[in-house]
């Protein structure tokens, strides 16, 4: 058992004071972050990204993930709380979170919740520790063929499973596309799309986009809704905690099943919206409650969350062993492994040995320490809710613009972050997609890059995307991907559909 | 701010979100037709050494500028009933939000000459003031707490340091 072995190192390289120091303040930061409005996992991660430039790889990526996992946490407090979703894979737990915290239960649901995620995150760990290094170990044997192939599997899937127009989620795709596409050619060094703007030379970084268009396009949308919140309050007594363990066990299968569809909705882009809402239809169809959720089920708040944080969790398989992020927050994280000078990939497996099992096993004990540490700190956080928001707002456009400015040290990119805000909201109210922008934004140069280096093999052919067994058939699954909402009307035409009773409250990410 | 009662949406009329959305489509054909020529005067033609560097960024402009056509198509000529003709933004929701956009552009304007701590100081302060009707006591106090922990926190304890604008009134601090 290979994988166990190195496992151990990795909790050897983990386990030193400063690492679990820096692992509480990043969960704490990022239960702060999720609950915040304007703030989330990849603009959260991204503003405090420059702060860990000076610290080894490996401690900051256990900072950052955690970060990630305390943001995870922290949209369940908000959901359940103040019906507010704080990202949108946690709009299926306000279904039956809400209902429960207004009957008096939400010490209740908060357990149920944070205790789902956490045995979601774990069994998307275990699946990590093993998988990971098998399709590390399958990938080296890619060439730039199948990493295109890859490539446009991660895209195109976007159109397959998103929501809404493909032609909204194409132009947000492309978007990102021609934005990456701006600056120095990696290749000829030959400037491109600059027209005559100097400034522009160092190209559009994807940080300053993801700060924008979540954060401060978040700010607008919330401000447009007047929000005040009005909250549930929430006091976690240790009995409640324990009372609900005490029942937790009699849903294991909602567990496992729903452990099993955020794993596979997770390894593909954009899954864990998706994941939680398949998983909630599913625990509505299979429960003998079936007919009472929405009115404060337990099950409700469980089936989702563990299907979200297993998602969550298996959106980082890909980007490890392939380099390719599943998700805006893993985008971010693969993009500090590039400032790191780390290259995400098969290799990193090979060459970055304590970097890669440090990151596995700090994610097993992030999310132990994320349980523990959002079960005791709950009141605090709900009560920060209550700060007004004529304080928050201005607070955290200031945030934005510091994290905008550490990028690069450019005074030109908080203007940037401002115009990104003002597309983001504009993006949001017209339901065209963001995830697929930022990603598109990060993988931009080296998409390309296997394209042109694929195109150069076969010397201009399309066909040697068809060359193998192996590039061939995940060509052929992406063209079916990407023709999706053409062969499901197909479909429909032959033989209806049922209907998907959760389809219009699902957000478009 | 936040709270205050709506007004009747059907007294401002704004426009429609399908007309917003054609909008939108046009510009991003725009962008898109921007890109193809872009990408035309790179070279996006099979050169001696190879792809050209506008090779790439022409079909993604191309994919760009038929997404666009096609969202255009879709708001505007798809069926009636699947038209989103609720107003895009109605004068309060579009009052609100340019309530923090303005001044966001403003504090970004002045962050550029009198950089970022005392522009974030301001900015707090002013927006607490005037938007949230806080006491100028709690909002200055407010304003310099949080720019200081910044402070500490970006140039002291992780040595990150930030753009101090044209007009430096920091600099005694040595910073």
């Amino acid at each position: 058992m290979d994988e166990i072995n190195s496992l151990l190192q990795g909790f050897a390289v983990v386990l030193t004071p400063m690492n679990m120091l820096l692992m509480v303040v990043g969960i704490v930061l990022g239960v702060l972050i999720g609950v915040l409005p304007g703030l989330g996992g990849a603009n959260g991660v991204a503003i405090l990204l420059p702060l860990t430039f000076t610290m080894t790889p490996t401690s900051a990526i256990i900072m950052l993930s955690c970060i990630y996992w305390g943001a995870l946490f922290g949209g369940a407090i908000t959901s359940i709380l103040f019906n507010i979703p704080g990202e949108p894979w946690s709009v299926a737990t306000t279904f039956d979170g809400y209902p429960m915290a207004q009957q008096g239960r939400a010490g209740e649901a908060l357990t149920a919740a944070f205790t789902s995620s956490f045995i979601g995150a774990f069994v998307a760990v275990v699946m990590i520790t093993f998988l990971a290094p098998l399709v590390a170990k399958f990938a080296l044997k890619f060439g730039p063929p199948e990493f295109f192939a890859v490539y446009l599997l991660t895209f195109c899937s976007f159109v397959g499973m998103g929501k809404g127009s493909p032609f909204k989620i194409l132009a947000s795709m492309t978007l990102g596309f021609a934005l990456a596409s701006v600056g120095m050619d990696t290749v000829t060094g030959q400037l491109r799309l600059t027209f005559g703007w100097t400034e522009l030379m160092r190209g559009f970084d994807f940080l300053i986009a993801v700060i924008g268009l979540f954060g401060i396009g978040e700010i607008l949308l919330s401000m447009e809704e007047g929000l005040a919140f009005s909250g549930k309050h929430a006091k976690l007594d240790p009995k409640v905690v324990l009372a609900t363990w005490k029942k937790l066990p009699q849903y294991w299968m909602t567990s496992v099943r729903s452990s099993l569809v955020g794993i596979w909705m997770g390894i593909t882009p954009g899954g864990a919206t998706p994941a939680s809402f398949m998983s909630y239809g599913l625990a509505k169809k299979m429960s003998k409650d079936g007919n009472k959720f929405g009115t404060g089920q337990i099950e409700g708040v469980i089936a989702p969350e563990t299907a979200a944080h297993a998602a969550g969790t298996s959106a980082l398989l890909p980007m490890l062993a392939l380099g390719i992020p599943g998700s805006p927050t893993a985008a971010v994280l693969l993009g500090g492994l590039l400032i790191w000078g780390l290259q995400p990939g098969p290799l990193l497996f090979v060459e970055q040995k304590d970097f890669v099992w440090g990151l596995i096993a700090s994610m097993y004990l992030g999310n132990l320490v994320g349980l523990l540490v959002v079960l005791s700190t709950v009141p605090l956080f709900a009560s920060i809710l209550r700060i007004p928001f004529s304080i928050i707002a201005p607070v955290i456009i200031v945030i934005c613009a510091i994290g905008a400015y550490t990028v690069h040290s450019a005074m030109l990119d908080i203007w940037f972050m401002l115009l990104f805000g003002i597309m983001g909201y504009m993006f949001k109210k017209l339901d065209y997609p963001l995830a697929p922008l930022v990603l598109a934004l990060v993988l931009g140069d080296k998409a390309e890059d296997s394209f042109r280096q694929s195109m150069l093999l076969s010397q201009g052919e399309l066909g040697i995307m068809y060359s193998n067994y192996l590039v061939g058939s995940i060509t052929t699954l992406a063209l079916i991907l990407l023709f999706w909402p053409l062969i499901s009307k197909g479909l429909n035409l032959i033989r209806p559909a049922k209907k998907d009773e959760f389809e219009a409250d699902r957000p478009v990410d | 701010m936040s709270t205050s009662d709506r007004t009747d949406p059907a007294a401002s009329k704004g426009p429609a979100t399908y007309i917003v959305d054609a909008v939108v489509a046009v510009i991003v054909f725009f962008i898109g037709a921007v890109v193809i020529f872009g990408s035309r005067k790179l070279g996006s033609e099979w050169t001696s050494d190879g792809p050209g560097s506008g090779y790439f960024p022409f079909y993604i402009g191309l994919i760009m500028c038929i997404s666009g056509a096609g969202i255009f198509y879709q708001a505007l000529f798809s069926k009636k009933a699947k038209r989103n003709t609720n107003e895009f933004v109605d004068g309060e929701q579009l009052k609100r939000v340019l309530s923090v956009l303005l001044p966001a552009a403003v504090y970004v304007l002045a962050v550029q000459f009198i950089g970022l701590y005392i522009a974030s100081a301001l900015y707090i302060a002013l927006f607490m003031v005037i938007l949230g009707k806080f006491s100028w006591l709690k909002s200055i106090g407010i304003a310099l707490c949080v720019n200081v922990l910044f402070f500490l926190m970006f140039e002291v304890w992780f040595k990150v340091p930030l753009f101090k604008g044209a007009y430096n009134m920091l600099d005694f601090l040595g910073y």
